[in-house]
């Protein structure tokens, strides 16, 4: 080994033995600090990987849809709006979309209903998301019973159930036939929940939603871009829940680097007079002490990214769901598509080791730099 | 047995930690195509059905079509403000509220 690597490792040496001579101290500190790491890094991994899904399944989201509005709240929009916004340049197609909430009283469930307009099921059949089927407990044949618009039981047959993979967009929908639909809600006859509205050219959308709101006063509509914009704000630090949980980690985080730069114990500073006593230069003593620093917070770094890792991607981030689940009786079954960012690995590592090893060497350098006599009397 | 020094020991262990950080790249990397087709097959039934939202929130109808929500609903008031459902206050305001929804004269 080279003189240069061989002085290293002998620090190390050093170092790993001194942290094992406050064994309880440092063993305690190094699980806290992997806690820390390991929830900050499944935040950064569990919301970035499902804003990557939300930017790459969403593409597919109507340009536009619009919405019409009454005293504030979302209404039914007559369907003839349609024929008068396809006449706009740029329009090349208007599809009403039927869609509506089912609240199921017996399974405390919310469901998602709709009626596609290309090849929706036949009249009395559906097709339901994995989260209902699980929910029910039912398969494909089975009878499912929904209660109409005046109360009478409307018996539908599953005709099939969405496969696993579409948990994330679909997991509490249930598509019907727009007689059954109707049969359910009983919407006012030439009403929609809402309109899309296909644009030709992506660069005309703003302009067309701007032609829509001027010559529809009731209106309101929404492009994808804001639909894409809405998920890209989805747990935004700013939120309430993330700034509770980034809050908290990062002051642990404060109060462990507090604790290490507000001054060695005196142990510590015994230990430090002796070395200069018996001949280390101030340079030794702070590579030393950069070394216990690196060996707790690179080992807490790693291993609190290995474990968010396996929790996010393999293990479906089980920790955060019943935050997120909240009320909700459906909760999809997703795993998310794995991916590591370098920038945000960058930001986690210089926001955690850096610091940290920081607050280690400074306070050393200062009893370094005082007569050993004094430091091993103090 | 022959007694390894504590500083092998930390590069053995760190280079482990450090191998499965790789390892985790690559496992991110291999299952691409797989993962590429789960994706599309999601982006393909959004296309389809016309949907616009994540499913993710079931409890209620603002937090489960968050892009749908009407202006008035309680999480979109303010990211702090008192939220009856725990998921609202997992979504901070839509972009939607920082347009002018008024009419222009």
């Amino acid at each position: 080994m080279q003189p240069s690597l061989e002085r290293h490792a002998h620090l190390i040496d050093f170092a790993i033995s001194s942290l094992l001579r406050r064994k309880g101290k440092n063993l305690s500190l190094l699980a806290v600090y992997v806690l820390i790491v390991f929830v900050i890094a499944s935040l950064i991994l569990f919301v970035q990987a499902l804003r990557r899904e939300a930017s790459l399944v969403l593409t597919g989201a109507p340009e536009i849809v619009v919405q019409r509005m009454v005293a504030g709240r979302h209404d039914l929009i007559p369907v003839s709006y349609g024929a008068d916004i396809v006449s706009i340049r740029g329009v090349s197609e208007v599809v009403p979309r039927f869609w509506g909430y089912y609240y199921d009283p017996v399974f405390g469930a919310n469901y998602t209903l709709m009626v596609p307009d290309q090849s929706p099921p036949a009249e009395g059949t559906i097709v339901i998301g994995p989260g209902v089927a699980r929910n029910q407990r039912v398969k494909s044949g089975d009878l499912l019973t929904f209660r109409g618009a005046s109360l009478q039981p409307l018996l539908l047959t599953v005709g099939q159930i969405l496969p696993q993979q579409s948990e994330l967009v679909a997991t509490d929908l249930i598509t019907l036939s727009a007689a059954d639909f109707q049969a359910m809600f009983r919407l006012p006859p030439g009403t929609a929940t809402d309109l899309a509205v296909k644009v030709a050219n992506p660069r005309e959308v703003a302009t067309v939603a701007a032609k829509i709101a001027e010559r529809f006063p009731d209106t309101r509509p929404i492009t994808r871009s804001e639909i894409l914009a809405t998920y890209d704000a989805l747990f935004d630090w700013r939120s309430g829940m993330m700034v509770v949980i980034l809050g908290t980690a990062v002051l642990c985080f404060i109060i462990c680097a507090w604790d290490k730069a507000t001054g060695l114990s005196a142990e510590e500073r015994r230990e430090i007079g002796i070395l200069k006593s018996i001949g280390w230069e101030t340079t030794d003593v702070l590579l030393l002490k950069f070394w216990e620093g690196t060996v707790i917070s690179l080992t807490a770094f790693l291993a609190g990214l290995s474990l968010a890792y396996a929790h996010v991607f393999f293990f479906s981030a089980g920790l955060f769901q019943h935050a997120l689940k909240g009320w909700a009786v459906i909760y999809p079954d997703f795993r998310l598509t794995p991916s590591l960012d370098p920038y945000q690995l960058g930001i986690l590592f210089f926001l955690s080791v850096v610091p940290f090893v920081a607050a280690t060497i400074v306070p050393s350098w200062l009893a370094a730099t005082t007569d050993p006599d004094s430091a091993m009397r103090s | 047995m022959a007694h390894i020094r504590p500083s092998r020991w930390y590069m053995l262990v760190t280079g482990a930690a450090l191998g499965f950080v790789v390892a985790a790249g690559f496992h991110a990397s291999l299952n691409k195509d797989a993962d590429q087709m789960d994706l599309l097959y999601r982006a393909d039934l959004v296309r389809r059905h016309r949907l616009t939202d994540l499913s993710l929130f079931t409890e209620a109808r603002y937090t489960r079509h968050p892009a749908m929500a009407d202006l008035h609903s309680a999480f979109q008031d303010h990211p702090m403000a008192l939220e009856h459902f725990p998921s609202g206050s997992f979504i901070s305001p839509p972009a939607l509220l920082k347009r002018n929804h008024a009419t222009k004269p």
